[in-house]
């Protein structure tokens, strides 16, 4: 049966004695809020490390060519690699085990035209699978499809940004845009899915690469081939994925396996790689930390119940006077101690979680911090305990003492 | 509280019958309020034994003692020693929360004690809002609420002026008059001659044991 007749005892000493009261749950509840707070600030770390890169689909690897600078079988040094569709053919076939999606990109540069309007635009000429590549998200009509691609057509897709400059107050989907001199039809408008990116990539122009393959020069080059790797594969895999894939079109085009920039590639993976390892780095700083925090809170609670019990000792005297069983006088202290650590744990946790919201931090590289409800809980029960045993060693102290000897402190 | 071992009491043979008033006198040293600790529960005697209510107190453990002090035993001290927090109906209340008493029956019981001692109407008022005289009669009545077979009074009129003393004593003799053993250490004579028994002590002995005419308070 639970003892009301205790609990009202403990009430009313917790709010008879304010000025105790407010003291132990202050140290309680600002151990608990800087708890909050640092590991709020530390998770608002990672999710900006992950955010940054959310741009591109995390598994991405962009493979880029420029000029040999190692002379190999005959060649000379400075010779320029050029991808063409025979190359992004091979490497889709060879390996399509492990690739997800792949694009080819050809750029160029285009000054667009509506009505009036006029500005200078990126056209990036890709594959269907670049939607998935990039991220970009589909706000009206469609992105580029094999249809487009097979037959050639003048369609683009445009982002928004586009569209806020030269469409402002129409539609665009449907329209035909000139782009130096050539009208392509609009069939879709496109917003960049990430925060963290620049307002260029809202700037670009989608269109079917062998369109503009056959417009701009009438060859089948390609500037760039992006993909993404298989989920399934670890980060060391997917690294080794991506250097088999340099390997290979260094084979293909006679170029020296020590060659760095002949070939090139950005792999996800090994970003992946580093921000596991950057986040490994940072969990064990603030778990010290936390823990550093944690133990200035038991430190300090500790404290409180020793000045407590002291500052009680005669209130001890005259119960046991009257006929206080021992036990009851350590129960009375101990529930009080975890009666005001535990409603004082909460309220740190409400004030960490409010400032944490209340501020935006995103300049200096923190998005949307917060704690798992269940860490903080963790730490308030160590709290508790902690004021529980903090509590009980003085408690069973003034409880043995002779009343005699309580009741003469004054 | 060092652990050497000082001889305060050194032999005292003292029987107190049932509805007696007996003075307990001395300087301080002599080891009046060490044989009050003692018969209080409060202390443990070394040596000897003591019998209350035809219960031989030896050896008790911490419980047992808190039990017998609550059952047996009601206190009034020098400094009333009420705690602070609680206002005069929750002190006089408390030895019956350690009785098990319900809440109800607590104050119920605890009004009808401060009623007797005459305070009713101060029952919310916290100590600091009491003069000398009402904690004192706060304290009686705390003492009384578990209804004792023995009041101890420790010095209970020291911090008290001569009137508001005269009255605490004349309440103090009209509970004897219902029957109430009461107990009273004090080194004041005139407090001495109100009761109806005297023992001096010094040095730890029983100088004079004397029943004499008590000085009634009208």
């Amino acid at each position: 049966m639970i003892d009301f007749g205790l609990f009202r005892e403990i009430f009313q000493s917790l709010n008879k004695n304010k000025l105790r009261t407010i003291l132990s749950g202050f140290t309680v509840a600002f151990a608990i809020m800087l708890f909050t707070i640092l590991f709020g600030i530390a998770n608002g770390f990672q999710n900006a490390f992950e955010n940054e890169f959310a741009g591109d689909a995390n598994n991405s690897i962009f493979i880029y060519s420029g000029r040999t600078s190692k002379a190999v079988e005959g060649y000379q040094t400075g010779r320029r690699i050029q991808f063409d569709n025979e190359l992004y053919q091979t490497i889709s076939e060879e390996f399509n085990q492990d690739i997800e999606f792949i694009t080819a990109r050809v750029y160029k540069n285009v000054t667009a035209s509506f009505a009036n309007e006029k500005s200078n635009y990126t056209v990036r000429a890709v594959n269907p699978d670049h939607q998935f590549i990039e991220k970009s998200e589909i706000k009206e009509g469609r992105f580029i499809n094999s249809l487009d691609i097979k037959n050639n057509t003048k369609n683009i897709v445009i982002g928004n940004l586009v569209v806020e400059d030269l469409f402002p107050n129409t539609n665009p989907v449907g329209k035909y845009l000139d782009l130096d001199k050539i009208k392509f039809k609009i069939v879709g408008v496109f917003v960049e899915r990430s925060e963290g990116s620049d307002s260029n990539e809202a700037r670009i122009i989608y269109m079917p690469i062998s369109t503009a393959q056959k417009i701009y020069g009438n060859n089948d080059y390609i500037d760039q081939i992006n993909l993404t790797y298989n989920k399934s594969l670890s980060e060391q895999e997917a690294i080794a994925f991506g250097n088999n894939i340099v390997d290979r079109i260094k084979d293909i085009f006679f170029v020296a396996d020590n060659d760095q920039s002949a070939v090139r590639a950005r792999n996800r993976a090994r970003e992946n790689q580093e921000i596991t390892q950057f986040n490994a780095i940072l969990a064990i700083l603030v778990l010290i930390i936390g823990m550093g925090t944690l133990v200035a809170g038991v430190v300090g609670i500790s404290n409180i119940m020793i000045f407590i019990v002291k500052e009680r000792t005669k209130e001890i005297g005259i119960r046991k006077a009257l006929g206080a069983p021992p036990n009851s006088i350590i129960i009375l202290i101990i529930l009080e101690s975890i009666f005001v650590t535990a409603i004082s744990g909460y309220f740190g946790l409400l004030l960490g979680g409010t400032l944490l919201n209340s501020f935006d931090l995103r300049d200096y590289w923190i998005y949307d911090p917060g704690v798992s409800s269940s860490l903080v809980i963790a730490a308030t029960i160590t709290l508790v305990i902690a004021g529980a045993i903090a509590g009980y060693i003085p408690a069973k102290r003034a409880a043995s003492i002779k009343p005699i000897v309580a009741l003469r402190d004054e | 509280m060092g652990e050497s071992s000082l001889h305060v009491l050194k032999g005292i043979n003292l029987n107190v019958e049932k509805g007696e008033m007996v003075a307990i006198m001395g300087s301080s040293g002599s080891g009046k309020s060490t044989l009050l600790n003692i018969i209080g529960i409060l202390d443990e005697l070394d040596s000897g034994e003591y019998t209350l209510d035809g219960i031989e107190i030896k050896d008790l453990n911490e419980k047992k003692a808190a039990q017998y002090r609550n059952k047996f035993l009601g206190f009034v001290f020098q400094s009333f020693n009420l705690i602070n927090f609680k206002n005069a109906l929750e002190n006089v209340a408390l030895p019956l929360y350690y009785q098990g008493l319900k809440r109800k029956e607590r104050q119920e019981k605890a009004m009808f004690h401060l009623e007797k001692v005459g305070l009713s109407d101060w029952s919310t008022h916290l100590p600091n809002e009491l003069s000398g005289g009402q904690k004192q009669r706060v304290a009686i009545a705390r003492a009384l609420a578990a209804e004792p077979k023995l009041l101890l009074a420790d010095e209970p009129t020291g911090a008290l002026d001569s009137g508001t003393s005269q009255e605490i004593m004349q309440f103090l003799q009209q509970l004897n008059d219902e029957g109430k053993t009461i107990l009273i250490v004090t080194h004041e004579e005139d407090i001495s001659l109100m009761c109806k028994r005297i023992v001096r002590l010094k040095d730890g002995v029983i100088m004079e044991d004397k029943k004499i005419k008590q000085n009634r308070l009208k």
